[in-house]
């Protein structure tokens, strides 16, 4: 875990090359690479650009709006929002869920996670993974795949779609929902929409299992390239279960540091800030936590589905486990802290998410009508759930005419933020060499980044695509190389 | 049964204009067209090819900034863009992924309502307030209306 790069004495002294927007993730971001005199790699940033305006936004709003309202903070995952904001107002109004409200909150959950993790491999993983990072970008993206895997490409779609109609039947809209209620779920569920369900739900876990099949396949082809590429050792933080067990929705907070030793374990999140505390950098809007006891420079971790399948003790459904098991004893531990493995846990993951789907469906306390609690009131909220891109916190402070004060929202997006420019920097370390640049060195470092599938538009506000813009600077600002990669994905000067 | 014609409109509801689509939508809720399905989400996903099965005709409406006032009506195709790259695709990339995964596209035109501001937390404009009453009233002409909707194109059309 060193810096020695992005801590470079004299960055004035040295060449930028500057690559914006980062293509196939979310939002607007910029990866800026420091060259020295010898046009070697010296310094490397993954930049934010935009700032965050939803913390303001939600200021002066009543407390029960908020599930609702966070919703519009990201079109990509609103029900992680949704549920997490819901868990922290859980708190305000001292409710314990009943068992009826915390399963349909689950079933939202795993419906939540395993669409959008089917839309991250088979829409913006795999055809980087099928074709090979520097194959033709014409080709390389899910139309491509869908010409040369189509059932693979319809797997895709139809594994959305299911989990898109999980979040509607639990919700109570395909968007917008207001499933998750301050207190519980203002929905259960009918026995005709849990048979809908029910139906295809057998196909689901099959097809999430070729799933997990296909991504073991293509990684176990070329070990030494997928465990080597973007390499580098980190902490891991996620929920965990009290038994140990991966748990999406709630649990106690741990951190694992490189070798496997914990830094904390079980810990009560409503005190989160005691343990990861966020730094601000003045070239990114975006924060950089770090867990205090290790301090700045060696506090930084990674989230998302490799920290939360390396930190758990077992996956508490059959098949994941079993694959669980595979990753975690291939090669002798070798992918465990892989930046590509990513992609295969999130696989892992998404069979979970089918398994623990069926498991729910079978239990009678979603179609229960005790649906709502409240205890004591309380000024103060922290909801915590890990998110499809990893550990989700909303923190919100109510005033005594029940409106919010202040709130401060740590997305997964920001927790990796220092992991990923780790991620660029090792990439660049390995492929990009002074003034050679090229399409598919460019690709290289998007695929570490998209690896930890970043969504800038929800640790920002950026809106909106932009073509790939590549720039090479010297130290005293003269751009000395250009290459733009325009909307049809053709590069030109 | 699945209605023959799909109005699909789509922006975030909390950002300024980009409220445009779901706005319209919500108006025409009120109407309670026949054979007309109504959906909204706040951005287009792969998914949504499927929503395209079985329609004799489709309509997406989305803010544009790039349109012209009040706003542009144009025909739609498949096209294979760089937002397949992307956690929000173009009305053209669904019909492109609909194409490869299902075969002939139904007939699909977009509906672009001029917008100008999309910060988080702004009501929307005064000018995509006007824009949206007329946009509203082209929609009742297209719904209400048993001929092909060419004639109702507007000249400009540009990318959202």
């Amino acid at each position: 875990m060193t810096f020695e790069l992005e801590t470079a004495d004299h960055p004035e002294n040295l060449k930028r090359v500057v690559i914006e927007p980062v293509t196939r993730v979310e939002g607007h971001g910029k990866v800026t690479l420091l060259l020295d005199e010898d046009n070697r790699i010296h310094q490397a940033r993954f930049h934010i650009v935009e700032f965050r305006g939803f913390e303001k936004f939600i200021q002066g709003r009543p407390y029960t709006e908020v599930p609702v309202l966070v919703q519009r903070l990201c079109g990509i995952c609103p029900v992680s929002h949704h549920l997490a904001a819901s868990k922290a107002m859980d708190m305000i109004i001292g409710a314990t869920l009943t068992p009826s409200a915390d399963k349909l909150r689950r079933l939202m959950h795993f419906g939540q996670i395993l669409q959008s993790h089917a839309l991250h491999f088979f829409y913006l993983a795999s055809p980087d993974l099928l074709f090979g990072f520097d194959s033709d970008p014409a080709t390389r993206n899910i139309v491509g795949v869908a010409a040369a895997y189509p059932e693979i490409a319809r797997q895709g779609v139809a594994l959305r779609k299911y989990g898109q109609e999980v979040i509607r039947l639990t919700a109570g809209k395909r968007i917008h929902g207001t499933g998750a209620i301050p207190g519980g779920v203002n929905k259960n569920l009918s026995v005709a929409e849990r048979d809908f369900l029910l139906k295809d739900i057998e196909q689901i876990i099959a097809w999430s299992q070729g799933a997990v099949d296909l991504i073991r396949k293509v990684y176990c082809e070329r070990p030494e390239f997928h465990n080597g590429f973007g390499y580098f050792r980190s902490s891991f933080m996620s929920l965990v279960r009290p038994d140990g067990a991966l748990d999406f929705y709630h649990g106690g907070l741990r951190a694992r540091d490189e070798h496997g030793q914990d830094i904390f374990d079980h810990l009560d999140y409503s005190n989160y800030w005691d343990y990861v505390h966020e730094e601000v950098k003045p070239w990114s809007y975006m924060k950089f936590p770090f867990i205090r006891s290790r301090g700045r420079e060696e506090g930084w971790y990674r989230v998302g589905p490799l920290a939360r399948v390396n930190n758990c003790d077992f996956i508490p459904t059959p098949l994941a486990e079993a694959e669980r098991r595979v990753f975690t004893e291939f090669d002798g531990g070798s992918a465990t802290q892989a930046t590509l493995a990513f992609h295969w846990t999130r696989m892992i993951e998404m069979l979970h998410c089918a398994e623990g789907i069926q498991e729910l469906l079978h239990d009678d306390d979603l179609l229960g009508d005790d649906l709502i609690s409240k205890g004591e009131r309380a000024l103060r909220g922290v909801g915590v759930i890990e998110a499809p891109r990893g550990t989700l916190i909303h923190h919100y402070r109510i005033n005594e005419d029940e409106q919010i004060v202040r709130a401060n929202l740590i997305v997964s997006t920001t927790h990796n933020n220092q992991a990923m420019n780790e991620a660029v920097r090792q990439v660049a370390l390995q492929y990009l060499d002074g003034n050679s640049l090229t399409e598919g060195l460019l690709n290289h470092i998007e695929v570490a980044i998209r690896a930890f599938d970043p969504c800038l538009s929800c640790a920002t506000h950026a809106v909106g695509k932009m073509p790939l813009e590549v720039e090479l600077i010297d130290a005293e600002g003269k751009e000395i190389d250009r290459m733009v990669r325009n909307a049809s994905g053709a590069c030109g000067v | 049964m699945i209605a023959p014609l799909l109005i699909f409109a789509y922006g975030n509801p909390s950002r300024g204009d980009d409220a445009l689509g779901p706005m319209l939508l919500e108006q025409l809720e009120a109407l309670n067209l026949p054979g007309v399905e109504l959906l909204t989400d706040f951005q287009l996903q792969v998914e949504h090819a499927i929503d395209l099965k079985g329609r004799e005709q489709v309509l997406f409406v989305d803010a544009s900034v790039s349109c012209l006032p009040p706003f542009t009506l144009s025909r739609l195709y498949p096209e294979k863009d760089r937002s397949f790259t992307s956690h929000a695709m173009s009305p053209a990339a669904v019909l492109q992924a609909y194409q490869e995964l299902y075969g002939e596209a139904p007939p699909t035109w977009l509906l672009a309502v001029h917008g100008e501001s999309f910060e988080l937390g702004d009501p929307l404009s005064a000018a995509a307030q006007n824009n949206l009453g007329q946009a509203f009233a082209l929609v009742q002409t297209l719904c209400a209306s048993h001929q092909a909707w060419d004639q109702f194109i507007m000249p400009a059309t540009q990318n959202t």
